[in-house]
């Protein structure tokens, strides 16, 4: 109850400050409004410096440093990242678009520069193969299990009959080791007589 | 059936080693510079070379070299791997054919200076890239960098690292003689 009464007391308080406010400004307009106007300068110059360094902050963590090739633009402390990065803010306070200053910096150091570099015929490799690769391995081990579940059904009896009545007989299992087993046994005894 | 199957995993296994042995020696360094065949850079910068000669402290024009193949060897006197690329410069300076541009990569003046002052100077030009903004341009990323530039203007190699006697002799008067014999045509 109490917080509830001081919390609509802040809400009123704020209100009449923000309702007073701009008149007191008008009124003591002429002895300040030179000071006044200096201080908002300053605070939209630093609210838009946080601004441009907020967008280079993240344009730049997409980017990659030359010289030491695993860090990026952003967290880099070498002279040529640094470089790059007043580059970057420069162009940023100029109006430039991300694309446009991604482009600058890709004439001149390549693709190699962005951690995502865009599809091209060069890059088709680097963005597929990892794809490709994962397929052939799936393909490659999905051939393997059905070859040896081929391998593994004894010919001689039929295979959709047999399982359907081995699921529920755990015996049968041991069973079909064991038959197996025999089968590799006579498979040995008449190569080794060959 | 069976052996054919046996061989596939070795053969991927060859297939694997061989992919690392390339790329164990594929040098990380060496980027493709994207603006090999595309116009170099048009920059004007102060020269190092006439600076105390206060009449002639004119800046240099890379247009002004236009019409013939040059070479523009980035250096400073910072660059450690600059010291063992620097006699090779000077033996070669005489038997390029074309004018050499050294720019000092985002040195100090009186640096550079006594750097060619105590090791010789092999350019025909000395230039002063101080905020390295050339550099950037050029897409210089390790110093030192060497390109070669024919007469329209287009820059037809580039080398990064040290150059040496072989890079002199495989690389750079090769691509100088082609330079030439394309600007003749």
């Amino acid at each position: 109850m109490l917080m509830k009464f001081a919390m609509r007391l802040a809400t009123l308080w704020l209100l009449s400050a923000a309702l007073v406010s701009p008149s007191q400004a008008g009124i003591s307009a002429d002895s300040s409004a030179a000071s006044n106007s200096i201080s908002s300068a300053a605070s939209s110059a630093i609210s838009s410096d946080v601004a441009v360094e907020e967008r280079l902050v993240v344009l730049s963590s997409e980017l990659r440093c030359l010289v030491c090739q695993n860090e990026s633009l952003a967290s880099s402390r070498a002279p040529l990242a640094e470089d790059l990065r007043r580059e970057v803010r420069e162009q940023i306070r100029a109006g430039r678009s991300d694309a446009q200053i991604i482009d600058y910096l890709t004439a001149r150091y390549g693709d190699f520069v962005t951690y995502r570099p865009p599809w091209r015929g060069r890059t088709l490799l680097l963005w597929l193969g990892p794809f490709c690769l994962l397929i052939l391995a799936m393909g490659m081990f999905m051939y393997g299990i059905s070859r040896k579940r081929q391998q593994h059904i004894p010919a001689d009896v039929s295979p959709l009959g047999r399982s359907s009545d081995q699921a529920s007989n755990p015996l049968s299992d041991r069973v079909s080791n064991q038959e197996a087993l025999a089968s590799l046994q006579r498979e040995f005894a008449e190569k080794s007589h060959e | 059936m069976k052996r054919s199957s046996s061989i596939i995993p070795l053969l991927l296994f060859i297939a694997l080693a061989l992919l690392l042995a390339v790329g164990l020696r594929l040098n990380p360094r060496e980027i493709p510079s994207p603006l090999i065949g595309k116009p170099a850079p048009a920059f004007t910068l102060d020269r190092l070379d006439q600076a105390d000669q206060t009449d002639l402290k004119k800046p240099f024009a890379s247009a002004a070299l236009k019409g013939q193949p040059w070479i523009l060897n980035v250096w400073a006197s910072w660059c450690s791997a600059c010291i063992a690329e620097h006699p090779v410069l000077n033996a070669w300076k005489d038997k390029l054919g074309a004018p050499m541009i050294g720019l000092a990569y985002k040195d100090q003046d009186a640096d550079a200076r006594r750097w060619l002052a105590g090791r010789g100077n092999p350019y025909s030009q000395v230039i002063a890239d101080r905020d390295g903004r050339v550099g950037i341009d050029f897409g210089v990323y390790g110093v030192p960098e060497t390109f070669v530039i024919d007469g329209k203007g287009i820059i037809v190699l580039k080398h990064t690292g040290p150059v040496t006697d072989a890079v002199m002799s495989d690389k750079i008067i090769p691509a100088l003689q082609a330079a030439r014999v394309a600007g003749a045509h």
